[in-house]
Order: C-alpha cells, then structure tokens, then sequence
C-alpha cells in the first residue's frame, strides 16, 4: 500500500477516476453533423445541436454499437433495457440547458479493468458504469476581454463517461488505470484515446484518510487531459487536503480546476452553487433497447484483448510477464511483434522490437504505424541472422540502413556487400595474414597471454570489413594458435 | 368573393379540379378575408405574397392535371410550427424575430401536398393556456358572442388562431397543436371540429415543444370530412422524430362510411363533474341518443382516474416544459436583454421574455423535479399515467369508442378566468386524459348552449385508430346538423369590424 | 404543499427567471394553491405501477453513422443576438 506521510502520521490517498472518452464516430450522437477535430468554428453544427425550437435528438446506432462493445471489452455487464435522461443546468456551451445523459439506468453496469503494476503482477479495479451522453460545446474565455466566445462543433458529440469505483490508491495507480483504460479502447476502436484532442478527459476525485478509515470528503478535479497532469493533480490534491486536515480544517466538498502551468488545483467558482441537475427521462427519446442476441454476437466478434494477448505472449512466446505487458499495451506493436515472431525465436523477436525499434521509433517520434522499418523487414533480417548471412554485428548496421531507407534488409546487404563471409578459403587467407604480421603477439599469446585472442578475432573482422563469419574466424584462430 | 371563403375544403378541392375557379381567386378571397378578420386578432403574422405564389403555382398544377391533394387550399399555421424564413414566435416576446432556417415536418408536407399559407396565427404563449389570452401579442376574440352581448369572448386556447379564423371563414383550415386540449377545447368554444390524433401520428419535429410526451398536432376544421382531409396530409412517419410511429397513414376520408350500426360507444360515468351546466349534460344525452338512433349501442364504462387526470397533467406538462424551454436564454436566438454578467443576462432575459403563465409552469415544473421532490410529484404523476392509459385499455375491451363533452362550459369572456388559474385549468377536464394516455379524440359541434355559444361533443378512440373516431364524429356531426354561424364572419358583408351583430347564418 | 418566498426564489434561480420580492411573494401564493390542488394525487394508491415512460409502444429508432448536416454556419449564427469571427458570444464567464 502506498501512504503518504504527513505531519501527523501517514494517510492513504483515495481516488475514483470519472473518464469521458469520445466514441469514434462519423456523425454525432443525436445529429447528422460531422465529429471531426479542428474544424473552423460552428461549422460542424445542426440546429439539433444548438438546440433550435422544435429540433429532436435521432439516436446514433452506431454510437450504441460501440458502447456496448466497450462494455463488453470491460468485461461488464450490458443493460438490455437502458434510459436516456436529461441533465438541467444552464451553462452557455450547452445549448439546450440539458445534457442528454443516462443516470439511473445506463446501458453498461459493473465490470473491471485489471492493471498491469510495474513488478509485473496485477490488480483488479472496478469499474462502476458506463453511460452514453453528448458532449457539450467550447467556451473560450481569453478571446475577448469581456466576452466569452462559443464554439458548438463539440455540442453532441457522443461520449462515454467510464466511472471506476474508489479502487484506486496513488496517482501511480491512477495513471496504470488510464493507461490501460485507453489501450483497450483503441483495441476495441472505441476511442482513439487521444488526450489533445480532448478524445479522452479524466475528472479526479480524490479524497484522503488514515489508512483503515471510512472514505473522507472527496474533491473533483474536472477534466485533466493527460495522464501525466492526472498523476499531478492527484499528487498536488492530496497533499493540499492532507495539509488542511492536519492543520485542523476540514475539506470542503467542491469541483476544482487543475492549473498544468502550476501543477495544482483551484476551486471552480462558476460551480460553486450547490447543483440540483433535475434529471428525468427525456421524453423526445424512448428507452434504449438491445437485443441479447445482438450482444452475443458483438461480444463474438470482439478482437482479443490486452489481458488475453499478454497471457498468450506468456504462455506461447515463453516472454516474460513484463515483457509481453509492454507489447501487447498497443495492438499495433503486439501486432508487429507477433508478425516478427512468427515462426522465428520470440525471445530474438521481442528483443530487436522492444529494444532497438522502439528505441529508434521513440527517436523519430513516430508510432509503430509508421515505422520506417516493417514488421516484414524486421522478420526478413532475424532470417538472415539465423541462415548466417549476416552477424548479429552486422544486423545492426543493417538495421540503421532500413530505418534510413525503408528497404528490405536482402537488398542493403546486397547492394552494399554485407553478406557474411563464410567462405573457408577465404577466412583462413585472412587469418594467415593476420599471424603472419603479428608474430610477436602470437608469440605471447603462445606463453600464455590468452586474453589476446579476441585481439585476434578483432583483427581478422577487421581485414574482412566485419563480413567475415565470427564462429568460422573463431574456430581456425583457436585451430592455429593452439596448434 | 365570399362565397369561396364560405366553401368546406372538400368542396373547394372539387370546385377547383372541375375549374369553377382558380387557386388564384380562392387564395385572393382569402387573404382578403384573413384581412377582414384583424379585428379578431388571430395572426402574428399574415403572408399573402406567399399565399398569392403558392396558389399560382396550384393553378399552373391543376391545368397540368397534376393536383396533388390539398392543391390550392388555403391553411393558417399555428405559430408553434417552425415556417422556414419566416417569423415564428410561439406567441412569446422571448422568440423576438425568430426566422427557422427549417421547416417542420407537418407544415413541409402540407406545402408538398399543394397547400397554401395565409399566415401564422396567434396562440397562448407556448401552448400553455385555454383561452389565447397569454399571447404576447395580445388575446385573440372569439368570432362568436353572446346574442345582446357586447364583450369580447375567448376562442378557447391554445391553438385560438387557427380556431377563431377558421370559424370566421377566414381559413379553410388550420394547424393546431393538443397538449392538454389546445385543439379540441378551441373548436369547442368556435362551433367547429378539431382533431387530436394519436401521439406519433403527426411529426413533433419543428414544432415548438412545449411537454414533448403530451404534444400532437393535428388539424382544425369546418367539419369532419375536412379534419380527415387535413389529417391526412399532416400525418406520417418521420424519422427525425423518435416518438413518430412507423405506420402507414389510411384515407381518412374513406372511414366516413355513416355506417356505425352495432359499434359500442362508452359512455363514462366519471364525466359527470360537479357544477358542470345542465345542458352540456343535456347536449351529451342527445348525443347518445343520436348515436343510438344510427345503430350503435351505448355502455356505461368507467374510467375511475378521471379526476387525477388534470392533477397529473399539470406536474408532468410543467416538468417537461421547464427543460424544454431552458434553450431561451438569448443566446443563438430570440430576444436577449443584456446583463453585467451572464447570470444576469440570462435572468433578466427569461423574466422579459416569458409571460405570467409561463413563468409559472416553468417554476412549477423546476420545483416538481428538483432534488427531493422528484419522486413525489414527477414519478407519481407518471404511475397515474399509467393507470390513465390502463383505464382506456380496459374500457377499450368493451367499447369501440367513448362519447364525452369536450369542456365543461362554452366559452367565457376575456379576462374572466385569468385571476385563477386553477378555476383556468379546469377547462382541459374531459380533453386531458386522452393527451395522456396518446390516444385519438376528435371535438364535433353538437349545439348551442343558452347563451347561443357552441358547445362540442368529443370521440375517443383507441390508439392509432382515427377512422372509427372520424367514422362516428361523422355520424354526429350528420346528427346534430350544427348550421349555426359565429357572428364575426370575415368579408361577410353584415359583419366587418361590427363583431356584435349576432344573427345566425347557414354554413 | 405551501411555498415560501425563499423556495421560489431558489427555484427562481434555478430556472434563471429574475423575480422581484413581490413577484416571489406572488408567486408563493400562487404556486402554493396549484401544488396543493396537485397533491389530490396522493389519494392514488400506485403501489407496484410503472411509471409510464412513453405512450408510444415503440422501440428507439436508430440513424446511421452518416454526416447529414453541418456545414451551414452562416444558417446557424443568423438569428443570435451577438456573434464575432463566426462564434456565439456572452459575457464573459469565470470559471
Ligand atoms: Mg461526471
Ligand atoms: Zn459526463
């Protein structure tokens, strides 16, 4: 259990995670205008979305679809009999002074995510529910010294909001838990994840106790967008909660602000009025309804998840938990590995994709989707270095060559005669040389300085520009100095 | 001129095809008569230049041989419908030069099927009143008064535009919409017919919502076969409406068969309410009896609910209108009275924009959903909801429709119930439980009362099942014969801005 | 159920209706008689009744993932009372 220590002793950080994450769509949840990010402003806008008289909500099915499907990826329980609720309160950026939401009965009950802890081991977290709802609009208050500028092109934008129980027990945690959270959502292609765009918000709510105490008064920290400024905000407001404790005050429940220039949290003061959202069925809209046999066959259809990838890494590649932990985190790279593992040494595979390709990719700042060297590339050198083409030496110039150009490693080695020589003739000729110029050392080596045959072996590389094939050079050196 | 303004739509519809006159002289003669009408107060905004290019496109139909349904015929809209381009305010101050860049679905199909515009008529701010008094715009008179007296009486509401020009011959029909009555109680209180369909029959998209679950549009009419003509056209599956049904749309038309003979009419004994006038009660026994002389057979039902109808109207109605009416808050449109801070720009643009009786249902509303509250008042009124629609669904084991009175007085002078709004309310008593439970009800002029005010006679049926209704009010509107004309008649010679002349003229 | 002043105020609030003191004592008054007449209600025994989500006995219809609208600012923006550089615009907002 990670505590903080206080002043007064140590304290146990509590934290639910609230995620609103932007279903990939086309169109919006209840309107036929585009969900794109960057549009000029209000140039993605029906009168549905701002709310015209006499404009209704016409619900997504495919929106429905891919809720469900995250539900089913979360390992929960669907509703087959779901509402759609509206949500009062007057805010600029919601046009119809209600969201569309679902409260007491959303069509994702309970479930879980299980999170990957460094040491390789897991942890269960539980998930509370999932709900559909839209997306409100874009207020910008630093456009105009006294104006606030509104952008609706977000305005019913569909959303699933992910409540997670107060499982949760560090920022480190915390951050575990989104991390894991959106890389099923892109295995799923639910979500595309992307916290920039605003594709995925996290609102924080966080409380503080002595471990063994009932739950303390919970602050929300609204929408952070990353998990780095979810870790720190979490860090910033548990120490902040801790202090006022400790110095005899008590926290006041309340919607904080996280300041990422600063790193910590403010009080929202457009929040402050005690909230009375007045929700009741939207009665523009009928109960939602699934088949079971839909449900079925979505539930089929589903890809394999990271848990079940990782457990078959483990049990079929014979990779560590760990390791199979990183690759499978991004169905991209589990994908590119399995292509480069297949029918080849995983243990090999996984090493070249884990060290030298993301450590490259991460230089290029590019995603495996693009990396310049593919996965079919990448299998065809490990076969070279098996078939003895080229050294595991060579193989890394090799590498650097297909990062550069993109071509298969047959034809850099061919076009710069890399290929490794395995011609005995040849290699004994260059070990002959070798001795021959270099009597005095081979004298001490005879006397007993045996440390100096990898001078040896280093030499003959040399004179063979590197091509020459190690175990051949090793086996006649050995031969001749020893005989 | 007038002569055509006199025409039942049915009859125009003939008139026109057989080229006894053209779209262009009946357009004419009805924009001049929706001019002759002002005093009555029943538009927010008049479009004869739309009317005169529509009707010329009629005509240019009708030589092709092309007439489509409703070619040519004159209409009045509601302003709650949404009228592309062209000002639509729900009679509220808060829609201030408010242009849909849409249309809504009803009214588009109407334009499809050849109609004309004459304008957009005045109603109860949002729909929410019984007598088009609340109108920002200002009340809208009955063409109808008491014989020997002068005062100014209300059309009923909310749709008391559409009713009173209507009525006034200065429309061959109109649009309204039936939320708690505001179609039947109007054509109640004008001596004409007005139809509330089924919940899902008509398309609510682009019409001002006021409760979504309890809005229908549906026609007002001179008479029955009209109401079947214009429901026709209005009605239809829309996809961009959830709540419309898929179900294909009869000709209504076709159901005026006259033919009831062994139907079962329900007769609720629960609509006997105290202090309601002994000839209303009296106008219902003819009306059995009429029934009865065609050949169906009366059943005393019970519809034990009857009286938690209005109660539970008036939190659900409310509740739903108090987030229905939040997009008014000056922001992308209407009228916005600016403040130092948003808070107060939205405060103070609600307050001037919404009149007394929306201001109070939407507080009501707020109130009935609010924390702690929500379950004692919302989730109980809809339970009785549904003990209302059970109550329709067991009498409908029985019955093949239900025979009531459509309110329970005539109608009542300008500004005589507006200190009490409970006494107001009342008024929806016999049409509320059919907006409940979303089932068809049509409002046929039976009589005069002693006053020499219309009184109607309402048909209820089941679900989706509009043609038996048509088919019986029908029957009663043969029946009752009801030829008594309002004393305004617009262009009528007699009449003119001399609303008080008070002769009865056949239709 | 009788309303006080400071009930309607706090509803006041709530819908974003300003009220005067006398509206609010007004309004008590007048929403205090119509919830009384309302709570009649209480003499229904609904105990085990639904409460009715819908009259229409129909499933949810569902859209296609199509972009059908959009693309129309100019449509959007022209009935607002204020706009710049093809936004809405209100007094400025503090978070
Ligand atoms: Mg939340
Ligand atoms: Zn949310």
């Amino acid at each position: 259990m990670s505590l903080i220590e206080g002043r007064t002793g140590s304290w146990e950080v509590v934290i639910g995670l609230e995620v609103h994450a932007q279903i990939v769509s086309a169109a919006k949840l209840f309107s036929g205008a585009a969900t794109a990010f960057g549009a000029e402003p209000n140039t993605q806008v029906s009168t549905i979305d701002a709310a015209f008289p006499g404009m209704l909500p016409v619900i997504n099915g495919h929106c429905v679809e891919q809720a469900v499907k995250t539900g089913l990826g979360l390992a929960a329980e669907i509703n087959l009999h779901s509402v759609f609720d509206r949500k009062n309160y007057f805010y600029p950026d919601l046009p119809a002074g209600y969201q569309i939401s679902q409260y007491l009965q959303p069509v994702v009950g309970r479930g879980k995510i299980v999170l990957d802890l460094p040491d390789g081991g897991v942890r269960e977290v539980g998930i509370t529910r999932l709900h559909l709802e839209q997306d409100a609009g874009k207020s910008l208050h630093d456009q105009h010294p006294s104006l606030t500028y509104l952008d609706l092109n977000r305005a019913g934008v569909a959303l699933m909001e992910i409540v997670s129980e107060p499982d949760l027990r560090s920022a480190e945690e915390a951050g575990a838990y989104l991390r894991k959270l959106r890389s099923i959502l892109r295995y799923l292609g639910t979500c595309d994840g992307n916290m920039e765009e605003g594709s995925l918000r996290c609102d924080c709510n966080v409380s503080v106790r002595r471990p063994g105490e009932g739950y303390g008064t919970r602050c929300e920290i609204k929408n952070v967008n990353s998990v780095r400024y979810v870790m720190q905000a979490i860090d910033y407001e548990a120490r902040r909660q801790i202090e006022i404790i400790e110095e005899g005050g008590t926290v006041r429940q309340e919607t904080r602000l996280f300041d990422a220039g600063r790193g910590t949290t403010r009080s929202m003061r457009s929040k402050e009025e005690a909230h009375d959202y007045r929700y009741f069925p939207d009665p523009d809209l009928l109960p939602l309804t699934l088949d079971p046999a839909w449900v079925a066959s979505l539930k089929a259809s589903l890809p394999e998840l990271p848990d079940a990838k990782k457990a078959r890494f483990v049990a079929a590649y014979a990779l560590s938990p760990a390791d199979a932990g990183i690759l499978v985190a991004e169905r991209a790279s589990a994908d590119y590995f399995e292509a480069v593992a297949r029918g080849r040494d995983p243990k090999q595979a996984a090493n070249w994709v884990m060290g030298d390709l993301f450590g490259a990719l991460n230089r290029l700042g590019v995603g495996i989707e693009a990396s310049p060297v593919s996965a079919e590339n990448l299998g065809a050198m490990l076969d070279l270095i098996a078939d003895g083409t080229i050294s595991g030496r060579l193989a890394k110039d090799v590498f650097a060559a297909m990062l550069e150009s993109g071509d298969p490693p047959g034809k850099i080695v061919a076009e710069r005669g890399w290929k490794q020589v395995t011609d005995a003739g040849a290699i004994e000729a260059a070990v002959d040389a070798v001795l021959a110029a270099q009597t005095d050392k081979v004298a001490e080596f005879r006397a007993g300085k045996e440390k100096l045959f990898g001078f040896f072996v280093g030499q003959v590389m040399k004179a063979t520009e590197g091509k020459a094939n190690p175990a051949a050079v090793n086996e006649l050196l050995r031969k001749k100095l020893n005989g | 001129m007038t002569a055509l303004t006199r025409l039942t739509m049915a009859a125009a519809r003939d008139g026109l095809r057989r080229r006894n006159f053209t779209a262009t002289e009946l357009a004419a003669a009805h924009v001049a008569a929706v001019e002759a009408a002002r005093p009555l107060n029943a538009f927010v905004t008049e479009t004869p230049e739309l009317a005169m290019a529509q009707a010329a496109e009629s005509d240019r139909r009708l030589q092709r041989g092309e007439a489509r349904p409703l070619e040519g015929l004159p209409l009045a809209i509601k302003d709650l419908f949404c009228t592309k381009d062209i000002l639509t305010t729900a009679s509220s101050h808060i829609l201030d030069g408010f242009k849909p860049p849409y249309e809504s679905t009803v009214t588009a199909q109407l334009w499809a099927a050849g109609a004309v515009m004459l304008g957009k008529t005045n109603m109860d701010e949002f729909a929410m009143g019984s007598s088009t008094t609340t109108s920002y715009y200002g009340p809208t008179e009955n063409p109808w008064r008491r014989p020997g007296d002068n005062r100014p009486l209300v059309p009923g509401g909310s749709s008391g535009g559409s009713a009173a020009i209507v009525a006034a011959c200065g429309a061959l029909g109109a649009t309204g919409t039936d939320t708690g009555g505001s179609i039947r109680q109007p054509a109640s209180f004008t001596g004409i017919v007005g139809m509330k369909p089924t919940y899902g029959r008509c398309s609510r998209w682009g019409v001002v919502a006021f409760a979504s679950s309890l809005d229908h549009p549906g026609p007002l009419t001179r008479t029955v076969r009209d109401a079947a003509m214009l429901l026709r056209g209005m009605a239809g599956h829309d996809p961009k409406d959830s709540t419309s049904a898929p179900v294909a749309v009869p000709d209504f038309e076709a159901a005026l068969t006259g033919d009831i003979r062994g139907l079962k009419v329900g007769i609720p004994k629960e609509y006997r309410v105290d202090g309601m006038p002994g000839e209303i009660e009296t106008l219902w026994q003819r009306g059995i009896e009429w029934l009865k002389t065609a050949g169906a057979h009366p059943v005393e039902i019970s519809l034990p609910m009857t009286k938690y109808a209005l109660p539970a109207y008036y939190i659900v109605a409310p509740a739903e209108a108090s987030s229905n009416l939040a997009r008014y808050d000056g922001v992308r449109f209407g009228l916005r009275v600016d403040g130092k801070s948003l808070e107060e720009m939205y405060e103070l643009t609600r307050a001037a924009g919404f009149g007394a009786e929306v201001r109070r249902r939407v507080l009501i509303g707020t109130y009935v959903l609010s924390a702690g509250y929500y379950d004692a008042y919302y989730v109980k009124a809809q339970r009785v909801r549904t003990l209302i629609a059970r109550d329709f669904a067991e009498a409908f084991k029985m019955v093949d429709c239900i025979l009531t009175p459509t309110a329970p007085s005539s109608a009542f002078a300008i500004g005589e119930k507006s200190d009490d709004p409970i006494a107001m309310y009342l008024n929806d008593v016999f049409t509320v439980p059919a907006d409940l439970a979303g089932i068809p009800a049509i409002s046929v002029p039976a009589g005069l009362d002693e006053s020499g005010l219309p009184l109607g006679l309402q048909i209820i049926g089941r679900a989706f099942d509009e043609e038996t209704v048509f088919r019986v009010a029908g029957v009663l509107e043969e029946a009752a014969s009801f030829t008594a004309t309002p004393q305004f008649i617009a262009g009528a010679s007699s009449s003119g801005g001399d609303i008080g002349s008070g002769h009865h003229e056949p239709h | 159920m009788a309303l006080d002043k400071a009930t309607v105020a706090h509803i006041a609030t709530l819908a974003r209706i300003r009220l005067s003191e006398a509206e609010q004592v007004k309004m008590a008054d007048e929403l205090s008689h119509i919830l009384t007449w309302i709570e009649q209600l209480g003499e229904v025994d609904t105990s085990g009744v639904e409460p009715m989500t819908s009259v229409a006995a129909m499933r949810l219809p569902m859209r296609e993932d199509r972009v059908t609208d959009g693309g129309r600012r100019d449509e959007v923006l022209a009935n607002a009372p204020a706009t710049a550089h093809g936004f809405f615009t209100v007094p400025k907002v503090v978070e």
